[in-house]
């Protein structure tokens, strides 16, 4: 499953990223990386980006960016 | 060390309060710049201690030291390159774990580290408690705990920082075990090491190494550059990477990545205490509300609502009491410079106050701004910022734009009246390249405050009967052209700029301090006046001299000459049989029309009563004879005062068409002569032409030079009967086209060079003159021409151009841009 698919609520452990461009290595900069508990926390008012929640700090990304980090729960 | 300056540079994420900590350690002694060739703002500032000197320098916010942005890149160029004494490290107290991701790498550029716990305040109330003895043992560097708005360890932070620096003993702390990636490193080192024996002394080799098995193209470069077969050399480290991720199923910087994540947990677990609090952090809480799905939207309009009102409204208002100021240097220029003849105004004096003119208009704004960036300055400390730009991105993203478009949009003039300079200003932060671009391009092209008079005069002219909808066209039709204009713009040009992922920390909602929010605003105006008054201030030199040369031939001259004889010898003619005859004659002529204007001048300002009385009194006592003139008494006074009238009138007039003879003569004239073969098709004539020409270097002037071109006579009508009456062939479908064209018109020349500075070159400029330039015309070719041919009136061609421009909009909102993340 690809973070993109979880809805506000969900929660999940960052399994893979599988971007190898600028995108994953934000993504790993700003703390995603295999592992990590992560939380759904909103949608924006337009539905795109999401807000998620890793380890006490939020980050907002979009759907297209969050297909690419996968999630098991 | 000496008497030297010890060179300190800060370091650190975004959003762990850095640049508290930095106006905490430099006071007032700050200084602003922008690093060579990229457009991040480098603030160096200053501070004493024990007689030792200091220089500290704020790098700029970043969660990495790669090569993936110029914040990064800027970051870690300056730690190599100008070896910095001591490297304070700013972290978020409450986010140590991630910030430790960038502790790491500094150390690994084996630089002396002092690390900074700030904001520890916050961490405690939300329950973590750090062991700082113990972090500062395991991480073998100086730790301080600090809370900048109260000073506290302000000391501590100054003696660890001066203890450290230049302390190059070897590290003993903490050395990440990148486990099965380690002989690879050894490996690397071993050929960096004996290959490009230069790299040796001058970087650590394991950092070399470390960077090369990441994939950083910049290092790859710089050891190719210096191997003696760079393509063995790339070829050697892409093997290399590609044998670990067979090996491992895993890419390399994603192993390095989360070997240094794993280590900062242990950190993390070893030194950090924290109760689960079970409430949800007040940012949550608040975000709850801010981020609803229709309260959110309603809040954002509210905001910038906010924004314009206080800024736009209120600042205007305040310019009412600092306009007088400006006003007063005017005078005192008229005061200073050679006084005016009947008909001849020296070039100095007309030099000088064009310029003292075109300086003040753009001062004048000065109280707008500083409420302006104030408030900006507020939206960025508080947090709300990233909450914009979650709510707007969806739309703008669409556009080719990007969620922090949102904020240089709104300073554009989002609606009617904005300013496209600290609208462009304030684009710096947006972090995808093709994104900031067309922002930066479209901003001059949405409803900056100097391009409503235009509106207004044209729409009271020639839409009187529709006023309320030509207003609302002019005001939402900027917004329709400039997304899809965007979008065109992300989908040609701008095609090949690389773009950035949105990935953004939404960071806790934080009290901006005042002196934090008064010291972004001071620098910012100062920037303002620094960089645009001084360039606005050349080039209003040079459009003077464009409206001034060649001037009146001599031809003319003499014509005028015998004209102003003409006058003058009336006037004696008539005053002969008077008591003045004699007494005025034309060598003092030019003391009484003065004498005359400046009481004329004088008695329109003050209201009756004793001020008038003390007036009167003032004028009588510095001439008795000219007063009775103006005064009309007796008989012989009542004749004077006749002649005296159409006498000035005769002046008044002589000068008006001298000035319009000038400007039609001029250089400018004769290009706004050579357009009309263009511009006609747009329905512009010359005078319109010279006008939009002399509006380049601000947008007010147009106006202005409209006023000067449709000369007023003596029933001192307004310029819009004036302008009606003169332009008999003009319709409501010219100044439909002409309304347009001013949308779409170029950036003044102020905001040219806020385009400049922020899209880093002078091509990016003469591109956002020339582009919006032809486009504008196109446009109004397109309303004029077609609207001529389709037989319609200004009206109908109004609708439907909306129409065509509404659809435009949603057409190309359903384009796919192609990211270019590589």
């Amino acid at each position: 499953m690809t973070l993109d698919q979880l809805k506000p609520g969900d929660a999940g452990y960052v399994k893979k990223l599988s971007s190898r461009d600028k995108l994953g290595h934000r993504l790993l900069c700003m703390g995603v990386y295999p592992g990590l508990h992560i939380k759904v926390i909103r949608n924006a008012p337009m539905q795109d980006p999401m807000e998620v929640e890793l380890d006490g700090y939020f980050i907002s990304l979009r759907h297209n960016e969050a297909r690419y980090v996968e999630v098991s729960s | 060390m000496g008497r030297q300056k010890t060179l300190v540079a800060l370091a650190g994420q975004p959003n762990s309060g850095k640049s508290t900590v930095f106006n905490a350690l430099t006071g007032a002694s700050q200084h602003v710049a922008n690093y060579p060739g990229v457009t991040v703002e480098k603030k160096i500032g200053w501070y004493s201690r024990n007689g030792y000197k200091f220089e500290v320098v704020d790098l700029p916010g970043a969660y990495s030291l790669t090569s993936y942005s110029p914040e990064e890149m800027v970051a870690r160029d300056f730690i190599l390159r100008e070896n910095p004494s001591v490297v304070v490290n700013i972290m978020d107290a409450a986010n140590m774990k991630r910030c430790l991701f960038l502790t790491f790498q500094i150390l690994e550029m084996e630089t002396p580290l002092v690390l900074n716990l700030n904001m520890i305040d916050l961490a405690q109330k939300r329950g973590i408690h750090i062991d700082t003895e113990k972090l500062a043992k395991l991480l073998g560097v100086s730790v301080v705990a600090t809370n900048m708005k109260t000073g506290f360890g302000r000391k501590q932070l100054l003696a660890a920082t001066e203890s450290a620096a230049g302390s190059r003993a070897p590290h003993k702390g903490v050395n990440i075990d990148y486990g099965e990636m380690e002989p690879i490193f050894r490996a690397l080192e071993d050929r960096i090491s004996s290959e490009t024996p230069h790299l040796r002394s001058k970087y650590p080799l394991r950092w070399l190494a470390i960077k090369l098995m990441e994939g950083d193209s910049e290092i790859q470069k710089l050891v190719a550059e210096n191997h003696p077969d760079p393509e063995r050399m790339v070829e050697a480290i892409r093997q290399w990477r590609r044998q670990f991720e067979a090996d491992h199923d895993e890419m390399p910087e994603i192993h390095i990545a989360n070997r240094r994540y794993q280590v900062a947990d242990q950190i993390a677990k070893s030194c950090v205490q924290s109760k689960t609090i079970d409430r949800l952090p007040l940012s949550d809480r608040v975000d709850k509300i801010v981020c609803h799905r229709l309260l959110g939207p309603a809040i954002l309009v509210g905001v910038i609502w906010l924004l314009y009102y206080l800024s736009i409204v209120q600042g205007y208002n305040v310019t009412n009491y600092t306009w007088p100021i400006l006003a007063k240097i005017r005078s005192l220029t008229e005061a200073v410079m050679p006084a005016p003849g009947f008909i001849e105004i020296p070039l100095l004096r007309s030099f000088a106050l064009w310029f003292v003119d075109s300086v003040n208009a753009l001062l004048n704004y000065i109280p707008i701004f500083f409420i302006l960036f104030g408030l900006i300055a507020i939206l960025e400390d508080s947090g709300y910022m990233p909450r914009m730009a979650f709510i707007m991105d969806r739309l703008f993203s669409r556009y080719g734009l990007h969620g922090q478009s949102t904020l240089p949009m709104v300073l554009g003039g989002i609606y009617v009246g904005g300013c496209a300079v600290p609208g462009v200003m304030s684009c710096k932060g947006i972090p995808d390249e093709r994104s900031r671009l067309a922002t930066i391009l479209i901003i001059p092209l949405l409803n900056c405050m100097a391009k409503v008079p235009l509106y207004i005069l044209l729409i009271n002219i020639y839409f009187a009967a529709h006023k309320g909808w030509a207003m609302f066209f002019i005001s939402t039709i900027s917004l329709l052209l400039v997304l899809p204009i965007s979008k065109i713009l992300t989908l040609t040009v701008l095609k090949n700029r690389p773009t950035a992922p949105f990935v953004m920390e939404m960071p806790p909602y934080h009290l901006p301090t005042i002196r934090g929010v008064l010291t972004r605003a001071v620098e910012r105006v100062w920037l303002f006046i620094r960089k645009i008054t001084t360039i606005v201030a050349a080039v209003a030199v040079v459009v003077f001299v464009l409206m001034q040369f060649p001037g009146i031939s001599d031809e003319r001259t003499a014509y005028y000459e015998g004209e102003k004889q003409k006058a003058v010898t009336a006037f004696l003619g008539k005053i002969k049989n008077t008591s003045y005859a004699g007494d005025i004659r034309s060598e003092n002529l030019m003391d009484f029309v003065n004498y005359w204007n400046d009481y004329k001048r004088a008695r329109l300002r003050t209201g009756g009563g004793d001020a008038a009385k003390a007036l009167n009194a003032a004028y009588e006592e510095k001439n008795p004879m000219f007063f009775e003139i103006v005064r009309r008494s007796g008989k012989d006074g009542r004749t004077a005062y006749r002649a005296a009238r159409r006498l000035v009138r005769s002046r008044k007039q002589l000068l008006m068409e001298m000035k319009k003879e000038r400007i039609h003569k001029s250089f400018l004239g004769r290009a706004g002569k050579a357009l009309e073969s263009v511009t006609h098709y747009a329905g512009f004539n010359w005078r319109v032409n010279v006008a939009l020409l002399s509006a380049l270097a601000a947008k007010e002037s147009s106006v202005a030079t409209l006023g000067a071109l449709y000369e007023s006579d003596e029933r001192g009508e307004s310029l819009e009967k004036r302008m009606a009456e003169k332009e008999k062939g003009f319709t409501p479908l010219h100044a439909l086209a002409l309304m347009l064209f001013m949308v779409l018109y170029p950036p003044c020349l102020a905001a040219a060079i806020a385009v400049k500075i922020q899209a880093g070159s002078t091509k990016w400029m003469l591109f956002s003159v020339g582009y919006a330039m032809a486009l504008g015309l196109s446009v109004a070719v397109l309303v004029f021409s077609g609207g001529s041919a389709l037989g319609l009136s200004g009206f109908q061609a109004m609708i439907a151009f909306y129409a065509l421009a509404f659809g435009l909009t949603v057409v190309t909102g359903f384009i796919k841009n192609e990211s270019q993340y590589s």
